[in-house]
């Protein structure tokens, strides 16, 4: 009961108040962590039962592809070049795939309504208009292109290409890769028009594409994450503490 | 650490206790409006029984979309299905003549139909897409009897729930609830494109769903129970070996 625990119990304070990331941050982005591999998943075993792409309305073994994928199928009826067939497993990965997707729906609505009214988006992922200015953008960009080592600021806030790309997969790529997917809804299909996106099978491959990129965004991400300290910027997103407290200042 | 207040515990319990009941009550209301899928135990209820009820609320009227003549498909593909049997070829060489939709269960007036009698009722057509749950697609147009015509002459007892068909091949059985039996683009298929509706296409009769995928849409249909459950039917899962019995999803509206 004398300094040193005072001090603690200040120390400790201030981390309750001010973590790096807010608790509902760090938990939508765990869920939504585990939610985007089950897609992942099942999306990639759905995949392999019709490895072909099409523009358009229609499309099947019949039609001219816009491409494949070079893979096996699970399914005897596409030509892959391979002389055998995977087994199916599009039962489960087709019911994995939609309760993921109704994790990941509602764990982004949450995030998204916290993000506008608890001022997330506007502190914390709104870029600064003078960072966005030709000559800043290159100069981060330079920064990221030679790995250099993140500044001791930057375990406190995000910088301006991470920003910018947290925004584009929050504002364009998650909505797109939703509305595609319910655009191959046959019963939904009559709200969320496919036809504003070229047709069922154009909805299929930007829902394809769509995937890649994040899958390019996850990679770059962990990379990042490793390149500018793993275990810290782990704890800062999973109990919100950061280590060195004194580079806040 | 913070310690818990008495009024963050009681504050907690309350909202925990609000929470269970909520769900008891939805959960009850969802029984009675039908918005439970017979699959909706194991790992992935959950998610099953929140989609198939979403979209019954939000897509219980919506109509599948249609389209122009000049949309058909030149080059529809023909999912192939088990070897017919003989049983089938006997039929098949008649040209269909005795084969015939016998419609039981919960209904005032059992009855068979002839193809040609199915035929002489009204028709409707639509063009419509066909899509499978691998994720290729083609558009036909269908012509063949409403469903609820067929459902509305046999009368339909008010607790009917379901639609069970079946087909000649044992394996291949389905079911859809009353608002997908009742909806008029619904049919039991005759016609495909202006003709006949060719045998690897599900000929003499298809039922045919648009609002769900092709797997839905079960070939060479020979009788249609009317139910209140679907429990008696193999496993009770809505499908057969083909469907919720091989792990797919019984809705596949999605």
């Amino acid at each position: 009961m004398h300094n040193a625990g005072a001090i603690d119990t200040l120390s400790q304070m201030a981390e309750t108040i001010s973590p790096r990331h807010a608790l509902l941050v760090r938990v939508t982005h765990w869920l939504t962590v585990l939610s985007f591999l089950a897609l992942l998943v099942s999306g990639v075993e759905i995949l392999i039962s019709h490895p072909r792409f099409y523009w358009g309305e229609t499309g099947n073994v019949n039609t001219r592809p816009l491409f494949t994928i070079p893979i096996p199928s699970s399914r005897s009826i596409v030509p892959t070049g391979y002389g055998y067939v995977l087994p199916d497993q599009n039962g489960w990965s087709r019911y994995l795939h939609f309760q993921s997707a109704w994790i990941v729906v509602g764990t982004g609505l949450l995030y998204v309504a916290f993000g506008f009214f608890g001022g997330h988006f506007r502190r914390n992922l709104l870029p600064a208009r003078s960072d966005l200015s030709p000559k800043r953008l290159g100069i981060s960009i330079a920064q990221h292109l030679r790995f250099a080592r993140p500044s001791s600021e930057e375990a406190w806030s995000y910088n301006v290409l991470q920003r910018l790309a947290y925004l584009v997969v929050i504002f364009l790529c998650f909505p797109l890769i939703i509305w595609t997917g319910l655009a191959m809804s046959p019963a939904f299909e009559s709200l969320a028009p496919s036809a504003v996106l070229g047709g069922h099978q154009s909805a299929r491959t930007i829902h394809f594409f769509v995937t890649a990129f994040l899958v390019v965004f996850l990679l770059i991400h962990v990379l990042m994450v490793v390149l500018a300290g793993f275990r810290n910027r782990m704890r800062a997103m999973i109990s919100g503490r950061v280590t060195e407290p004194q580079e806040r200042v | 650490m913070n310690k818990l207040s008495r009024r963050q515990i009681i504050t907690t319990g309350l909202a925990a206790a609000a929470g269970i009941s909520g769900l008891a009550v939805a959960a009850k209301l969802a029984g009675r409006y039908g918005l439970i899928p017979p699959d909706s135990g194991g790992i992935y209820g959950p998610g099953e029984t929140l989609t198939y009820a979403a979209q019954r609320v939000l897509t219980r009227h919506t109509l599948a979309r249609e389209f122009s003549q000049s949309q058909i498909s030149k080059d529809p593909f023909a999912y192939p299905v088990d070897p017919l049997g003989e049983e089938f070829q006997r039929f098949q060489s008649a040209a269909f003549a005795d084969w015939r939709l016998v419609v039981d269960g919960m209904i005032a007036r059992p009855a068979s139909f002839s193809v040609a009698e199915l035929k002489s009722f009204p028709a409707r057509t639509h063009i419509t897409m066909i899509g499978c749950e691998e994720g290729w697609t083609y558009i036909a147009e269908w012509t063949g009897v409403p469903l609820s015509h067929i459902l509305e002459l046999v009368g339909t007892l008010p607790r009917a729930r379901y639609v069970v068909y079946r087909s000649i091949q044992p394996e291949a059985w389905d079911s859809i609830d009353m608002a997908e039996a009742m909806h008029p683009q619904t049919l039991v298929s005759y016609g495909m494109n202006g003709g006949e509706l060719p045998v690897p296409f599900g000929g003499p009769l298809r039922m045919r769903v648009p609002r769900q995928l092709g797997y839905k849409n079960v070939k060479y249909i020979n009788r249609l129970t009317v139910t209140d459950k679907l429990k008696q039917f193999g496993k009770g899962l809505g499908s057969g070996e083909l469907g919720a019995e091989d792990g797919y999803a019984w809705y596949a509206g999605i």
